[in-house]
């Protein structure tokens, strides 16, 4: 297939809240091609995790998804009945939520999870299958007869991914599988999730806040604030050559071991989800916005080769 | 205003084991012999930096009293926490707050998280009343960086991950501590609001004398932020110091290689964990003198005979190597 495996376009997700709806995902698109890792960052708050459940249908009343389309495979996600909707899940786009670890069932061990995974799909699968999974992310076997609390953190975000990909969906959506991982199990698990998206040739949607290790592991990345995806591109050309002022402070935060005590956070906070001031969304913390930032919100627009920036004042380079 | 904030805070020489299997007869070291304080007549930072596994949460589940120590004593106000009276615990629930690691896990899904925040200030009759109250806690969530009409009322799987990890924060000021240990408290945020939070940290040591434990696994915020900076591995304190120092100049070899795995910003930077994470077999040195000999660069025979003692080397500056790199 040469066309992109999962195609988003004008995605938008509301929350019905006392104060009236909150539009948490605002109108977002964006392709996803076979075997891509695409990064997705931002503010925190900003949809990244309402976007990866919108896409699994997994937005729970009082959200909807309020309008897009979402293409898997060319299949149209948004369509699809509850049945086929529960064997699109797992098999062909897969999950691994933020805060994994606790989503796994304190009660049964590992093994019978991966059991009541292959049960869902009326998978029968055979006796070492397990085991080749767990061997995959690097845990030895015997995990399988291990409770969740009898892992380590490291431990048990690489069962969560041995559940994403067992499988061997098209897409895989991994939402900060590595926060508050120290480097070395980041890079093992992110190795792990490399490799095994590399065996199945699934593409990837990876969201973090780590933008060091995202620049190490993603072809491309996109930038979120106030439910929009404000910037797009390489992950090279946008951490070069950041273009949406969002972007260029958010990278500008970075800690370094240069200079201590050099605070960096973006003053004020990003705008209410249920306002929705008219214009631009981040006209209230931007350094350069003009009267028409607060009149007119930007579209994205392509500012150079696969880069997109949604951005009244940057023009193309 | 700082000199009001005095207590102070002590474990000394504590170690943690973990019992499992029949009978127990499994045993773990998760924490050995960690002599460390905070607080006092003199407010700091201090940040506890160390790989998964290393005994960082187990050192604040102590220093809170959630596990006593195995051997050794942790003190506040100079009593031990574990013979406190009714009335010196209530001082010290109030005056030592938490913010724990996994902002999944703490809160009470069936709750808003009003209560959360409504529960600590009725517990310790601090607000005057219910309105004292109402603005205690928008203060305090202001300072996180979140919007009180957007956040009071929600149920916490209504909240984002960093939003629920920054209710934890706010919920830990609202009792005016004397210290905070947070494990972890900023990894669910973006890089700007973590600066943000950690800045206001600072303030807060400085303006308002509130000592800080900074557990992280972030080289780069706990130089930022902290005074002094601990490194633990495999339980034990390995190296200690001022946060320049440690950073700029570490003298024990692990310390260098957490600093060396740190990947760049920059994609064009390769990231290099050859340090920490030594090829198949490693180098052969077996782990039974000093634990960090098989997994170092510069290990002989000799780390391999006994584990060494951490030495003051400087006065604040201590290291556990029997040949500390050397400095500058
Ligand atoms: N059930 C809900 N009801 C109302 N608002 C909600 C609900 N779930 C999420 N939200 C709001 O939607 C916004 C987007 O949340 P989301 O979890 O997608 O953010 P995020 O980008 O993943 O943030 P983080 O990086 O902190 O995890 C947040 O402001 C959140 O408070
Ligand atoms: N209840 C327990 N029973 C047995 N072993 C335990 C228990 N709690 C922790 N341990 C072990 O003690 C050691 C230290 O754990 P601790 O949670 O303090 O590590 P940490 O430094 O906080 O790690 P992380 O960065 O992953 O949070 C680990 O080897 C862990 O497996
Ligand atoms: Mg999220
Ligand atoms: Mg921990």
């Amino acid at each position: 297939m040469s066309g992109p495996v999962l195609e988003v376009a004008d995605l938008s997700v509301r929350y019905r809240t006392p104060v009236g709806p909150a539009y948490a995902v605002d109108g977002i698109g964006f392709n996803l091609m076979p075997r891509e890792r695409m990064g997705l960052v931002g503010e925190s708050g900003s949809g990244k995790s309402t976007t990866v459940l919108a896409l699994m249908r997994m937005i729970r009343p009082p959200g909807e998804i309020s309008a897009g389309h979402v293409r898997l495979e060319g299949r149209d996600v948004l369509a699809l009945s509850e049945e086929d909707l529960r064997r699109t899940r797992f098999a062909r786009m897969s999950l691994v939520p933020q805060g994994a670890m606790s989503s796994l069932n304190p009660v049964l061990p590992i093994g019978a999870q991966f059991a009541d995974l292959f049960a869902a799909h009326d998978i029968d699968p055979d006796d070492g299958h397990v085991a080749g999974l767990l061997s995959r992310v690097g845990l030895p076997p015997a995990v399988a007869a291990r409770f969740p609390h009898e892992l380590s953190g490291g431990m048990k975000q690489r069962v969560c991914i041995a559940l994403a990909i067992a499988l061997t969906p098209a897409v895989i959506l991994a939402d900060e599988p590595t926060s508050a991982l120290d480097v070395v199990v980041q890079k093992q698990v992110l190795a792990t999730l490399g490799r095994v998206q590399q065996d199945i040739g699934a593409a990837i949607i990876l969201i973090g806040h780590d933008m060091a290790l995202m620049a190490h592991f993603v072809d491309r990345i996109g930038v979120m604030y106030a439910g929009r995806l404000v910037e797009t591109g390489p992950v090279k050309t946008v951490f070069r050559s950041p273009t949406h002022p969002y972007t260029k402070l958010l990278i500008g935060a970075l800690p370094s071991l240069t200079a201590r005590r050099a605070f960096q956070g973006i003053p004020g906070v990003p705008p209410s989800l249920t306002e929705r001031p008219p214009g631009c969304p981040f006209q209230t913390r931007c350094p350069i916005a003009e009267a028409r930032c607060r009149i007119e919100a930007p579209a994205p627009r392509p500012v150079g080769s696969d880069h997109l920036v949604a951005c009244h004042l940057v023009g193309p380079a | 205003m700082s000199a009001s904030k005095t207590g102070r805070l002590e474990a000394r020489d504590a170690s943690v084991v973990f019992r499992s299997g029949f009978g127990g007869r499994i045993a773990k070291t998760a924490l050995r012999d960690a002599t460390l304080g905070i607080g006092g007549e003199k407010p700091s930072i201090v940040a506890v930096v160390g790989e998964s596994g290393s005994g960082k949460t187990t050192l604040t589940h102590l220093l809170l009293g959630f596990r006593s120590p195995t051997s050794g004593t942790v003190t506040y106000r100079g009593v031990d926490i574990a013979k406190m009276t009714g009335g010196e615990r209530r001082v010290f629930r109030r005056e030592v707050q938490a913010v724990f690691q996994d902002p999944f896990e703490v809160f009470n899904p069936f709750y808003r998280v009003d209560h959360a925040l409504f529960t600590p200030l009725s517990v310790f009759g601090i607000a005057r009343d219910r309105n004292d109250a109402r603005a205690k806690i928008e203060t305090a969530l202001e300072t996180v960086g979140l919007r009180p009409g957007e956040t009071l009322g929600k149920y916490p799987h209504q909240l984002s991950g960093g939003q629920r990890q920054r209710i934890m924060i706010a919920r830990a000021l609202l009792l005016d501590p004397h210290i905070i240990l947070a494990d972890e408290p900023v990894s669910m945020v973006d890089a700007s609001l973590r600066s943000t939070i950690l800045q206001t940290l600072l303030r807060l040591k400085e303006e308002a004398g509130i000592s800080l434990v900074y557990v992280t696994h972030d080289l780069t915020t706990a130089y930022q932020v902290a005074d002094t900076i601990v490194v633990l591995f495999a339980g034990v304190i390995v190296e200690s110091g001022g946060a320049e120092e440690v950073i700029n100049a570490p003298r024990h070899p692990y310390t260098r290689a957490l600093i060396d795995a740190i990947p760049s910003p920059d994609p064009d930077v390769p990231w290099n964990l050859d340090a920490i994470e030594p090829g198949e077999g490693g180098n052969g040195i077996p782990g039974t003198g000093c634990p960090f000999a098989p997994r170092c660069p510069f290990a002989t025979m000799d780390c391999a005979r006994a584990e060494p003692a951490l030495a003051e080397i400087a006065p604040g500056r201590h290291v556990r190597c029997i040949r500390p790199l050397g400095g500058a």
